[in-house]
This record gives structure tokens, sequence and C-alpha cells, in this order.
């Protein structure tokens, strides 16, 4: 039995195989393709052809891809859709979309706020209003809407008006409707929670076309047994109806895979990951195996939202980085010949003096390219150039740790040649075999995941039977979602008290993961 | 008198998360429900001080409670017609205009979301220079000005208006009023005429705010270094730029109190320093010198984008530039010091002016 992993960067896409014991079989790198799709039939093509499996046994196959969040950057092939919020009288004062692109916002054929949303404590704020609802959807179906965004105040603390009014919609809309609650989608902060259910609905088309595409690909190779699982950014796996209901969830599974997959070749649960390409380097915390949230809002094509993203810097170094002499000493990056390196960097004859030009230089990376044309390079200058990387990600590694306990560094990634092993602040750096696919590894070796989040009075509700609760329902989550209940384990558990706030109510959020049956 | 836009907008709630010193909550909800009300019903006329009339009866916006709950149970945004109806009614005078009571955080924007809405001007004044913690800590409570009738409203429609004793009973009355209507409400307190408004508010401090904000923004445009240009338009005292190390919290009823820890970099590399907190910044304390504290603005900066940091986002290996900003001249009487000095925050230490405690470093 073999899974097949695949996983769609913005210059790579990189495929795996990987036999039952998780032992990687074969592995390939291939450019991403302009229509994603063909880099993808092109990447399980070679990945087969590099390994004589039998293709029956492939029983897993997964993928991770840049298809929405391209989508959203380029406004393509977004659907048109409906966005319902249950809130009024409250919020009526902030327009839903309010702070979007106008080139954006158009996607929201139909946009309004009626009577309904929960208090703090799940007190009612206001029944829904029906009529105004079903008056709605009848307005999206008059503009062909077949995608509704449904977002309650407090719907994170009770979902059910968000659940009723999804049913009302596809009595109106047709059983086929996709529906975007944001109970399922976001955290507390409506109007964050509300662009992401928002982004989510007008998806649904993306996540369609390249669910299919993924299933059709496999079947023009002959690989007929595979079940198929998408990657999402919490690092756990995604069955094809639940990227279809959840498309925003894939967004930046890349980072994730990269960050899981280092875990799993590294064989350590806590870690920080460098993950090194040719134009940026983007730094993630492994804690516990999977990666580290974060905790701040983020920004998706100019639009803010809260749903659970992992906490990764980017910075503008990778292989391709230039390398300049200037007044203020020696500059590395931000700027890169990127995915030009094997044409402009001078190992490989051209005429940019690279970051990789200085780790070959250096002898870092003795089978790079041809080390002759760089023998000129004036040793010193090669040396400081390398203070400037090492300090650069010393830096940004501290950013990411929690204590200043040295730490764990796995280096993974094509360009992480140009890191030095040696690096202050840190226990010890690791650089595990097929560091350069790991981010398809990760995407192969995936687990299913479920979470719990609620508001809490500790006064109540007390902070171990809250915390229990926390657990059990997390747990409950991850084997609806496919997880094998004996493996499931809780990977987070937190609780943040609310400020300017009376009562002892705490914010209470777990997530649990297991195996795939 | 001039006209604030979209533009100039964006610009205050920067620079008000800077004079949040730490609190106030995320301007970003405020921000919107502003920027709604700006497209919807155009640029707010802003009005110096001295162009109000003595006689003019001015009225102070704000939130009260969690700002957590407003950012997801956001305002019905007519709120403030409950409040100006309500208070303008109880008085029986028409209201000319409205204030920030806190240049700081969440309420620096809602004044303009009335602004706006009810086609009033905005005057360019606040009661803190700052954001403070609790609502007796105003300047107007130095000039003895009492904060009811105060009127509040939540977004349901349900409004209230209650005189008390001292101001003392208007913040527990006011606080549990506020949990009962569902974590947060909108208020109007501290309704004055244009004379006390003007002897005891903070002048201009919407405009030093834009000012703020846009050189934030702006920051890699000036002459120096950028250090030096947020130091020159923040007129900002250098106090301590370090790294993170450790975030110590613990919670005393509605309040986040703590401490967090920095070692040096740079130039102050090889000395420690921390900042207490409650939910603002409270005092600076660098190799166990106390440099600065309440009532002068501690501000905590991203090293790089000068971007403030509330005390809710500090954690571990961020590098930050500790800045101190002289707060109001009248917070530095003793009446001033009573209210919001350091020991009434538990710190004991005398005030001592920000710059002349720099002096003797």
């Amino acid at each position: 039995m073999y899974r097949l992993g695949i996983d769609v960067g913005g210059t790579n896409t990189d495929a795996v195989i990987v036999d039952d014991q998780l032992q990687v079989v074969a592995h390939i790198k291939t450019p991403t393709t302009e229509d994603v799709y063909t880099g993808i039939v092109q990447a399980i093509k070679q990945v087969l052809r590099s390994s004589d499996i039998d293709r029956s046994q492939i029983t897993q196959a997964m993928l991770g891809t840049t298809h929405c969040t391209n989508a959203i950057v380029e406004r393509k092939n977004l659907a048109d859709i409906g966005v319902l919020r249950l809130a009024a009288p409250a919020t009526l004062g902030i327009k839903p979309m309010v702070d979007w692109a106008s080139d954006l916002a158009q996607i929201a054929k139909e946009v309004q706020v009626i009577g309904g949303g929960f208090e703090f404590d799940g007190k009612e704020l206001a029944p829904v209003d029906i009529e105004a609802a079903q008056a709605f959807f009848k307005k999206c179906s008059q503009h062909g809407v077949l995608s509704v965004a449904i977002i309650g105040v407090f719907g994170t603390v009770r979902d059910d008006q968000e659940v009723e009014t999804g049913k009302l919609a596809q009595e109106i809309l047709g059983s086929n409707c996709h529906l975007s609650l944001s109970s399922r989608i976001g955290s507390m902060g409506l109007v964050e929670r509300e662009n992401a259910t928002i982004l989510n609905a007008t998806l649904y088309k993306v996540a369609q076309s390249f669910t299919e595409g993924f299933e059709r690909s496999l079947q023009d190779e002959n690989v007929t047994n595979a079940q198929v699982y998408f990657s999402q950014n919490d690092g756990t796996l995604m069955t094809k109806e639940t990227t279809r209901d959840y498309p925003i969830l894939t967004i930046a599974s890349g980072p994730t895979n990269s960050i899981r997959g280092a875990s799993y070749l590294s064989k350590l649960k806590n870690a920080i990951v460098v993950d090194v390409g040719g134009t940026t380097t983007d730094i993630g915390t492994l804690t516990n195996g999977f990666p580290r949230e974060s905790s701040i809002a983020v920004t998706i094509g100019g639009v803010r939202t809260n749903f659970r993203m992992p906490d990764v810097i980017s910075i503008g170094l990778g292989g391709g980085s230039i390398v300049r002499e200037t007044e203020n000493g020696i500059t590395v990056g931000p700027d890169s010949v990127g995915y030009e390196i094997t044409k402009k960097a001078l190992v490989f004859g051209g005429d940019t003096l690279t970051a990789t030009d200085i780790a070959v230089r250096l002898g870092l990376a003795p089978s790079v390219g041809n080390p002759e044309l760089v023998q000129h390079l004036d040793q010193q200058l090669c040396q400081q150039a390398l203070q400037v990387i090492k300090e650069l990600v010393e830096d940004h590694i501290d950013a990411m740790k929690v204590s200043s306990e040295p730490v764990d560094i796995v280096l993974v990634g094509g360009g992480s040649i140009i890191i030095p092993e040696q690096l202050n602040g840190v226990k010890k750096v690791h650089k595990p075999k097929f560091f350069e696919t790991a981010n398809a590894i990760g995407a192969a070796i995936s687990k299913v995941s479920g979470v719990f989040e609620q508001l809490i009075s500790y006064d109540q509700t007390p902070r171990d039977d809250a915390l229990e609760l926390a657990r059990t329902e997390a747990v409950r989550q991850a084997v609806e979602n496919g997880a094998i209940a004996e493996t499931v384990e809780i990977i987070d558990i937190e609780d943040v008290m609310l400020q300017y706030h009376d009562g002892n109510v705490h914010r209470v959020k777990a997530k649990a993961a297991g195996d795939l049956t | 008198m001039r006209k604030i836009g979209i533009d100039q907008l964006e610009d205050i709630a920067l620079g008000a998360s800077l004079l949040g010193a730490g609190g106030g909550g995320d301007p970003y909800i405020g921000r919107l429900m502003a920027l709604g009300a700006i497209q919807d019903h155009g640029p707010v006329t802003m009005l110096d001080p001295e162009e109000v009339p003595d006689d003019a009866f001015i009225v102070p916006i704000a939130m009260m409670g969690a700002p957590t709950v407003l950012a997801e149970k956001g305002m019905m945004g007519d709120e403030f017609r409950v409040l100006v109806d309500m208070i303008s009614k109880y008085y029986g005078k028409e209201v000319y205009g409205v204030m920030p009571i806190e240049a700081g955080g969440v309420n620096s924007m809602l004044p303009f979301v009335a602004a706006a809405r009810l086609g009033l001007p905005l005057i360019d004044v606040d009661g803190m220079g700052r954001a403070f913690p609790e609502l007796q800590m105003v300047t107007y409570t130095i000039g003895g000005v009492k904060s009811t009738p105060m009127a509040l409203c939540d977004e349901k429609g349900n409004s209230t208006i209650i005189n008390t004793v001292t101001n003392k009973w208007t913040e527990n009355l006011a606080r549990a009023l506020t949990m009962e209507m569902g974590g947060s409400t909108s208020v109007i307190l501290y309704a004055m005429d244009g004379k006390t408004m003007k002897e005891y508010g903070v002048k201009n401090i919407v405009t030093r705010s834009e000012q703020l904000g846009k050189a934030i923004r702006t920051i890699k445009e000036g002459r120096g270094t950028p250090q030096e240009n947020f130091l020159e338009v923040a007129e900002g005292i250098k106090l301590f730029k370090g790294k993170i190390v450790d975030v110590l919290r613990e919670v005393k009823g509605a309040f986040n109190i703590g401490k967090v820890v920095f070692d040096g970099i740079n130039e102050y590399k090889g000395q420690s320093a921390f900042v207490q907190f409650q939910n603002e910044n409270l005092a600076c304390t660098v190799e166990g010198k106390i440099l600065a504290t309440v009532p002068d603005l501690i501000c905590l900066v991203d090293t790089e984008t000068f971007i403030p940091i509330p005390t809710d986002q500090l954690k571990y290996g961020k590098r930050v530039l500790v800045v101190g900003l002289q707060c109001y001249p009248s917070w530095r009487s003793e009446v001033g010091i009573e209210i919001v000095g350091p020991r009434y925050f538990g710190i004991e230490t005398d005030y001592i002016p920000l710059e002349e405690r720099a002096q003797n470093v």
C-alpha cells in the first residue's frame, strides 16, 4: 500500500510516494505551470515513472495546492454569492465588505443584514427574521446565485440560527446551493470571520474544479484505488466533500505541509522549521508535531480575516537572493533571480552574484553548479555575506521562539544549502534526508483533526470542567472527520481571558488530531 | 475648521493606536464603522476648540465594555442618535457638537461615526490625551466636571440615563449596566459647555493623532533614519530598545495586569528593562531605574515598522522600541497625579516627569 503526496507551490510542484511504513519511495520536483493542472499531471506522471510500484496499490492520494490563493489574488473563477448577516439591529453600523477593494467586492450580488444573533453568553440577541431571510434568498435566486455566506453574531458561541437559515437557503435556492456558515470557518471577531466566510463562499467553483481535476488526473494515470484527500492549513487533511465545503481552509497549506514534512523527516515534535526556497524563506514553529497557529488577523488578497492560519514569517532570503556590496556593507536580498537561478547565478555560468554562489565558494554546497566559476570570489567578502545571511535567519528564528531556551532547527527546501549549520540560540540544526521535498511528504503523511472554541464563564463552569469539555468536543469532532478514535490526541488547548469584561469569561479552544482510517 | 475624509481617518486610527499606550482596544472595528459612515454621509467637519462658542453644548462619545465583544456584536449605528436625542431632551439644550473622550484605541473612532451620521461637527479635543481604563480618569475630573447625567444605549435599542453622587459610582453602575446589556454599550458622559471644554480638555489631540499616524505610515520617506524621524514627530524620548524575553500576566477583575521583560539590543545590548501594565502601560524600568510612569505615555512600537504593539499582543521575541511621550500638562497637577499617577495603579513611586527622569540617566 502506498500514499501519493503532491504539493503545488509558487515555483515548484513536488510529488512523493511513501509506503505503508511512511518511508519515501520516490520523490520529484517539477515547475508549477500557469494553469496548475498541467503541472499536477506532470508531477503525477514523473513520480510514477521514477518508481516501479503497482499503481493499484496506491490507496491514498493527497494534494496541497495554491489554487484558492491564486483565485483570490487574481480575481479568477470566483462565484457570484449572497451575503446574509444575522445580527440586526446590532452591527447595522458596519456594512459587510465595507473596506474591500471594489473589484473583489462585486462577487456579492445581494448583501443584507437581518434580525438575528446571540449575546456572548448564548442568550438570543434577536430571533432570525424568517420573512426577511426568505425574501433575501428569493432575490439571490433571481441573480442565479448558487452559493451563500451566512454570518451570525456570536455564531461561534451558538450556531443554531446559522444552521436553520442555511436550511432555508437550500429550500429556496435548491439543495445543491453551497452554504458557508461563519461558525464553521472563523473565530471570534465578526468582520474578520465574515470576510473569511465570504471568501469561502466565492471559492466553491474553484474547489469543485481542482478536486475534480485531481481525481481525473489520477484516473488518467491508472491510479484508480486511491481515496483522495486535500491538505488544509492546520497540517491535517480534508476529504473531497469537506474541501468543497471549506475551500478557504486550503489557503497556506504549503508552508504547513513543509512544517509537517520537516517534523516527520526529523522525527521532532517541537522545533522551528526553516524552509528556504529560491526567493523567500518561511519560518514556522512546530508545536507537538503541528504548526503553531497565528494569533493575529491575516490578510488575503487585501481582505482581513481571522480563520486559522499557520504562524509563519516570510523573509526575502533564498538560494537566488542577489548579493551586493554597498557603502553600508554587504547586502543579501530581498530581491532574487528566482526561477532563473540556473541561468543567472555565477555557478551556472551567469553574471549575477547570488547567495548560492556564496555557499558554493565557501564549500557549503560543493555539488551545486560549477564551483570553478566562483573560485575568483574574495573569501572575506563571502564570509561577510554568509554572516549577513546567518544574522538574518538567527533574528527571525528568535522572533518565532516562545522562550530564550535554545531550540532545534529543521532546515528544509531546495535553497537551504545557503544556511550555515552553526546558528546562535540554536540547539542543533537538523537537515533530514529528502529535505528538498518536505512539503509533498507533509501532504502524504497528514492526519485529520477536530476543533472546539467557545466563550465560557469560569464563574459558572469551573476551569477544569471547561477544559475537559473542550477536549471531549475536539476529539469527537476529529472522529467525525474520519480519524481512528484510538489514535486521536489533543494537540493544542488554550484559554484566554476577555479584557475589560467582568464575569471571569474566557475564550477556550482545543484541537485534536488522529490517523486516517 | 477642516474636513476629515477617509484618508485622514486612516492616519488618525493609526495614531490612536500609539496614543492608546498599550491599551484602549484595537481601533479597527471603530475605523470600519467610521469608514462606512463617511462613505454614506460624506466627510466630517472638525472644529478647532477655539472655534466653539462658550455656551455651546458638547457631548463626548464613547463605548464602554469589552472591545472584544464590540468586535463581534457591532453597533446598530443609530445608538448615537438615541443618545444625543436623549441627552438633549434631558438638558433641554441642542447638541452643538461631539468630541472623543479618549484619543487612544477604539474610542478615538466612534465620535466620527456619530459626527458623520448626525451631521454634527467633531471638536478636536479629548479628555485624556491617551487611553485610560476607568471613566473618572479624564482631565474634566480635575475641573470638577461631573460624569453624569450619563446616557447609555445598547445595540438592541435599550437606553437609560443615570445620575450618581460620585464618578466612582458612575463607573460601578455603568459597568454593571453594560454587562447586563450584553457586554458593550455606547455612552455619552461628561456633557459640558464650550467654555469648560476649552478650559480642561486636551486640545488638538485628533490632529496630533493624525500627524502621528501619518508619520508612522511614511516613516521610510523622511530625511533621517526611520527611528530618528519617528522620535522627532512623536516628540518622544527613547527609553529602551530590546527583545521581549518574558511576558508575565495575571487577571484582576476586568483588567489584564502584568509585566513585560526585555533584553537590550543594539545600543542597549547587555542591559535589561521591564514595563508594567494594567491594560495600558504604567511604568518603564531600565537597569533597575524607573525612567517613566503614568500619566506620561509609555508606548511600545515595532523596531522595523514602528507600528504600536498593544499589551495583549506582547510575546516573546518581538523587537520593540520603548518610547516615552509627555502627557497633557494638567495631568501633572496634584489632582491629576491623584487620579492617574503611579500610586493609583499600585506603583510605589512619586511621579516625576519623563523628561526630568531622562536627564538623570
